[in-house]
């Protein structure tokens, strides 16, 4: 084997009920995610394959980011499954922000079923000196 | 909108029939199940149509071959983190992946169809003439 490791499946993990607050009743999943910080901006990279761009939503509110992506089950009219190895469902996924993210300059951008969300930080939280009296 | 729900039905009946089988009763299968793309098969029609979640892999870093019954799936999948980034999280997998899934009908590998959109490849694989049911007049 070289460097690059084999690729192992990942189970998605369904949101438990009662936890995620879910009304309609289908399955919610937790799309996988990475974290990860440079100098001005923190980035969330999310998996949801199979969503539209259209049917990807992201609000804040009261410091809570919620991700959800829906996914239109109609593409999958017409077809009897045979072998089944992954579940469909729609993800779902909230992360609460510090106060070090600048609420006004969150960006998104959506490519090959990745979501890549972009949280500037706000200016406070550069580092910033204090002047002994 | 439809409350039934044929993947967990198919996926329960799969996964006790894997469990069955991981059991050593049968000796080793030949399904390649586990391995990564996870693929659905469905019907449609006459045509199967293996549909495969691959999120964050590009179109130009999958390559697919056909060859009689059996679609072969291999690429890689990598991650790129923009320079000195500190990582907070990583739930996210990268590296390679090669399987092989056999269908129970041969393949016209000429009419052979592959769409990629939203991170889920899906591979229309119509039946062979050869295996196209034929009426015989009886004499």
């Amino acid at each position: 084997m070289d460097e690059a490791q084999s690729l192992a499946v990942q189970q998605k993990k369904v949101i438990e009920e009662g936890k995620g607050e879910k009304t309609v009743p289908s399955r919610y999943y937790v799309p996988n995610a990475d974290i990860y910080e440079t100098d001005d901006a923190l980035t969330i990279v999310l998996e949801v394959p199979g969503v539209e761009r259209k049917d990807l939503s992201v609000s804040l509110e009261n410091d809570v980011l919620r991700i959800e992506g829906q996914i239109d089950f109609s593409k999958y009219d017409g077809f009897e499954p045979v072998y089944s190895e992954y579940n469909v469902g729609h993800f779902a996924r909230a992360f609460t922000l510090s106060d070090k993210i600048d609420p006004e300059g969150i960006s998104a951008a959506s490519e090959d079923g990745v979501l890549t969300l972009t949280l500037k930080k706000s200016r406070q939280a550069a580092p910033r000196r204090i002047a002994i009296q | 909108m439809n409350f039934s729900d044929p993947f967990e039905a198919l996926l329960g009946l799969q996964r006790a029939l894997d469990a069955y089988r991981s059991s050593n009763w049968l000796g080793s299968g030949t399904s390649g199940g586990g391995a990564f793309p996870p693929i659905n098969v469905f019907r449609k029609g006459d045509t199967f149509v293996a549909v495969t979640e691959v999120p964050g892999i590009k179109k130009s870093d999958i390559d697919i071959q056909i060859e009689g019954n059996t679609i072969r799936l291999a690429g890689t999948k990598s991650i790129d983190y923009s320079g000195k980034a500190s990582i907070h999280r990583r739930e996210r997998l990268a590296g390679r992946f090669d399987r092989a899934i056999t269908i129970p009908v041969e393949i016209d590998t000429e009419r052979v169809k592959a769409e990629y959109q939203d991170g889920i490849l899906s591979i229309s694989l119509p039946p062979h003439e050869r295996e196209k049911p034929r009426s015989i007049k009886i004499s």
